[in-house]
């Protein structure tokens, strides 16, 4: 019963804190139209949405976010420094293939937006059954490197989340 | 307004300006489409970020009130500026990267626009009009 009427629970909650942080003010109409934009659209959509991915440790993924916050930082000081100060002829930009052990789409699609966001990277493109992302690299030595640090630092991690 | 907050306020205003600037000047400078994909997505996250820190902090310190819209613009920032990427990305590989330049994907099945996904087993709804 529960579970019919609340198809996402995690998606109502990101509606009700969406829609509040919207109109900037938390009263007690503004919770209720939220409650029930959060109880409306999980329902309409649902069924577009069959297969939800269990989020299995919350916890998990405050760490997950405070650490791609603070890579992003890193990537931006980073990709600066490249733009500044290496001429253009010695930067070496590189295709590295990533192998892919998560296997839910809602997982992949976390891990791409991670890569895009941090260290000189930009995922481009899945291979047609999903087993690998191309990740596009702005300046790197050892492609081999980038990759275990990818699987190691952010896949990993979401692995524990999602499975 | 004391003078500490307005130069902490300042201080993210110039950095996110700084970085900003960085991302536009990477834009030019960097050679192809793919490097220069790396510029905007990055450098200038930091650039957004910094002034809206500073903008809730200006509205927390000068004005007392606590304003969630920046945090909403963070969250649909982080949202919109991979897929962006990746979009462009996509675009690029399918108009100027043949099959061979790109690494193998160690797998049965080549990149995404060269090859056909795997035959799935879709769950059609029976047609119950009746032919």
């Amino acid at each position: 019963m529960l579970a019919r009427l609340f198809p996402h629970p995690l998606l109502s909650l990101m509606m009700v804190l969406v829609w509040l942080g919207l109109v900037n003010k938390v009263t007690l109409g503004n919770l209720i139209l939220g409650s029930a934009f959060g109880l409306i659209v999980p329902l309409l959509t649902s069924p577009y949405w069959p297969d939800r991915p269990k989020v299995a440790r919350p916890l998990k993924v405050i760490e997950y976010i405070l650490i791609v916050l603070w890579d992003i930082i890193v990537a931006n000081v980073q990709v600066a420094a490249i733009i500044l100060f290496k001429p253009n002829a010695s930067i070496t930009s590189r295709w590295v293939t990533i192998p892919l052990q998560l296997t839910s789409a809602e997982a992949i699609t976390v891990l791409a937006g991670t890569i895009t966001m941090t260290p000189g990277t930009v995922s481009a493109t899945l291979s047609a059954d999903a087993s690998a992302i191309l990740v596009h690299c702005l300046h790197t030595d050892d492609p081999d490197a980038v990759r275990d640090q990818i699987k190691s630092r952010y896949e990993g991690r979401l692995m524990e989340i999602f499975q | 307004m004391s003078l500490i907050t307005e130069i902490v306020i300042s201080f993210f205003l110039i950095v996110a300006g700084i970085f900003g600037l960085v991302g536009s000047f990477g834009l030019l400078k960097l050679r192809d489409s793919m490097q220069r994909l790396h510029a905007p997505t990055k450098a200038t996250t930091l650039g957004v970020g910094g002034v809206l820190i500073a903008s809730m902090l200006y509205f927390l310190l000068g004005k007392g009130t606590l304003s969630f819209h920046e945090l909403l613009i963070t969250l649909f920032l982080f949202l919109t500026a991979p897929i962006t990427a990746n979009f462009i990305a996509k675009t690029f590989i399918t108009r100027n990267v043949r099959d061979h330049e790109l690494p193998e994907t160690g797998g049965n099945y080549g990149w995404a626009p060269y090859d056909d996904p795997p035959p799935q087993e879709v769950d059609i709804p029976e047609d119950k009009t009746g032919g």
